[in-house]
């Protein structure tokens, strides 16, 4: 049986020219200078983040006496001795906290993304199978949540929870993707519905579920995990906007870039270096997720082989 | 055409109730219920028996959405927790302020986008189009109230080029009209106050505009790479029409079809990002209202906000349609 399948697969390959889609997409990806820029951003994002307790010297709520000894009003200390980049405003070792950051930032975007990508999936999924009704209902709720502008949607339900966490920061951000997933999965969905090989298969009495699940789901899903990419982004610079607005993790023991930069603004004038060095780090990671997303789509649309 | 726009007013209907359904639902699905999310830490059992009557919570659900969408109808918000006044009243007084922000960040991300994006298409490749498309993926990655901040401390504090927040200097004798600050010094031929004004728009106008205008710059490159392609364009070239001609005629009236919807979509960009530039700069709009409400948990406002970006949002974009279809008359057919 495996044979069989793995010779059909064999011979299907052939007939399209030896290359499947993805395989195709892959090899342009690796060809791509600003694919590569974004992919080594991000992996060092990754590697950083993962890597961040045991990098660092030290903790992200300790404070030291050394460095609360300067640290008075119109003064930070700046880099000495142990502490390459100096303190924070609350005489704590600021190298440490930017590499702890990492991993709370990964970790809030990564999450975000993945729960609004999960509902998305789901909701989008329902709605382009079904069509009729559901679909119509579904679409309505998703436009509704469009009709938002998105910071907006996600202040609103930050600003439900009594204090405000990691946990509401991220439920926050993910729901903004919902729609967006939702609606992009429907759209393609949809499309394939129609297609050829989704007929025949109907047509050769595959089960329902099976014709969504193996059939339909896995040709629309391309556009949706560029779009992820890229919310990824988008994710992150929302997160760093609830907390300069009041809504972020109010866990002192926890750094994350935004909430540090939210923080650092108070303190541009004394010590600029606190609020450069996260808002440079989002920027990077940020742009490192856009590029990445943006040369995926192009590298997955059939229109760019030609 | 009339048939076009009565089909998408009657589209927005929907999509407007179920707003007000989400709303409703928004404030009822508060931890504790309003009741104890409004009075915070004073909430007794009489307290909140009080609250719910006066909130109308005591009755069944179907008769409080039914109550609720007769308030939200009369302009009827409530008032706000924090200033004991209406909320629509205090809205009517925010809301200039905001506006006016909006339409200079608008103009500045448009006059400045279109050229440029036009610009980047027609040199594409060369040094400006690289620096552009870079700039542009810049412009969204920085975080705005990061750029906000940027301005006010470098180009305000440090070298005092222009004034860093609030909306007029003190001591600026101005008469407020219609609150506006510049449309008033010129009704009221105080120039210099106009002039104030419009200094003090300057720094928070080019925050709130940046990422609309890398999204418009975006959007127009890539609509005039798709004209600069069309087989009308090469078949205008080739029947000697002046390069100015083809440029200004078949290439961008063309290429700003996709533009005109991509401006409507930047009304909720703006609208969420006045919320932070207005933080920064202190400049007492809607999104300093905003901001203020979500520190000191002030739901009647929140909700009011909520519902007031939604309804705006719908608005501009049903607008922006109707307006598509008058420019190309294929959008009214499909």
């Amino acid at each position: 049986m495996t044979t069989f399948t793995a010779r059909r697969k064999a011979r299907i390959d052939e007939l399209a020219g030896g290359r499947s889609l993805t395989s195709e997409a892959f090899r342009r990806l690796r060809r791509d200078p600003v694919a590569i820029t974004g992919a080594v951003v991000v992996g060092l994002f990754v590697v950083v983040a993962a890597l961040a307790p045991l990098l660092a010297p030290h903790g992200a709520a300790e404070t030291f006496v050394e460095l609360k000894r300067d640290l008075r009003p119109g003064t930070i200390p700046g880099p000495m001795e142990g502490f390459p980049l100096g303190s924070d405003q609350l005489g704590r070792d600021f190298l440490s906290r930017m590499l702890l950051a990492s991993q709370q930032t990964l970790l809030v975007g990564v999450l975000a993304t993945v729960i609004g990508l999960a509902v998305g999936v789901v909701i989008g999924t329902i709605a382009g199978a079904f069509g009729g009704w559901v679909d119509t209902l579904l679409m309505r709720l998703t436009d509704v949540l469009l009709a938002v502008p998105h910071l907006l949607l996600a202040i609103s339900v930050a600003a439900l929870a009594a204090n405000p966490s990691q946990t509401t920061v991220i439920i926050a951000v993910a729901i903004v993707g919902v729609p967006i997933f939702a609606r992009l999965l429907r759209g393609s969905m949809l499309a394939q519905r129609e297609s050829d090989h989704v007929v025949a298969v109907t047509a050769l009495g595959v089960r329902r579920s099976a014709v969504v699940l193996r059939h339909m789901l896995p040709n629309a899903i391309g556009p949706v995990i560029v779009q992820a990419t890229l919310t990824l982004a988008t994710a992150i610079l929302d997160a760093a906007a609830l907390s300069f607005l009041g809504l972020g993790d109010a866990d002192p023991g926890r750094a994350e870039w935004g909430l540090m930069l939210a923080q650092a603004q108070a303190y541009l004038d004394v010590r600029p270096a606190l609020a450069f060095f996260p808002a440079v780090a989002i920027i990077v990671v940020a742009l490192g997720f856009t590029l990445l997303g943006e040369s995926l789509r192009e590298a997955l649309d059939p229109k760019g082989s030609r | 055409m009339l048939r076009f726009v009565v089909r998408r007013l009657l589209q927005v209907i929907p999509t407007l109730l179920l707003l007000s359904l989400l709303v409703f639902w928004w404030l009822r699905s508060l931890p504790g219920g309003p009741a104890t999310a409004l009075l915070g830490d004073k909430a007794t059992p009489e307290r909140i028996a009080e609250i719910n009557r006066g909130l109308g919570l005591d009755q069944p659900i179907l008769t409080q959405y039914w109550l609720f969408l007769g308030r939200v109808v009369s302009g009827d918000f409530g008032t706000s927790t924090i200033t004991g006044e209406p909320v629509l009243s205090e809205i009517a007084r925010f809301m200039p302020a905001t506006i006016e922000l909006s339409v200079v960040a608008l103009l500045i991300a448009v006059l400045l986008g279109i050229p440029l994006g036009y610009l980047a298409a027609r040199y594409r490749g060369r040094p400006l189009d690289v620096a552009t498309v870079i700039g542009t993926l810049v412009g969204v990655a920085v975080p705005v109230f990061f750029l906000g901040y940027l301005l006010k401390q470098y180009i305000a504090v440090d070298l005092r080029l222009l004034p860093p927040s609030g909306r007029l200097s003190t001591g600026i004798d101005a008469t407020d009209v219609t609150g506006f600050a510049v449309l008033d010094g010129l009704l009221t031929r105080e120039f210099d106050a106009s002039l104030d004004a419009l200094r003090h728009l300057v720094l928070p106008a080019v925050t709130l505009a940046t990422i609309p205008l890398a999204v418009i710059v975006r959007i127009t490159r890539a609509s005039v790479l798709d004209v600069l392609g069309a087989d009308f364009v090469r078949t205008a070239n080739a029947k000697g029409l002046a390069p100015i001609t083809v440029r200004s005629r078949h290439v961008l009236r063309n290429a700003l079809l996709p533009v005109s919807t991509t401006i409507g979509l930047q009304v909720g960009l703006l609208l969420a990002g006045a919320v932070l530039t207005e933080k920064v700069f202190v400049w007492g709009g809607i999104g300093t209202m905003l901001a203020d409400a979500i520190t000191l948990k002030d739901y009647p406002r929140l909700q009011a906000l909520l519902l007031m970006g939604a309804v705006i949002y719908v608005v501009v974009n049903l607008l922006v349609d109707i307006s598509y279809a008058v420019i190309d008359p294929r959008v009214r057919l499909s």
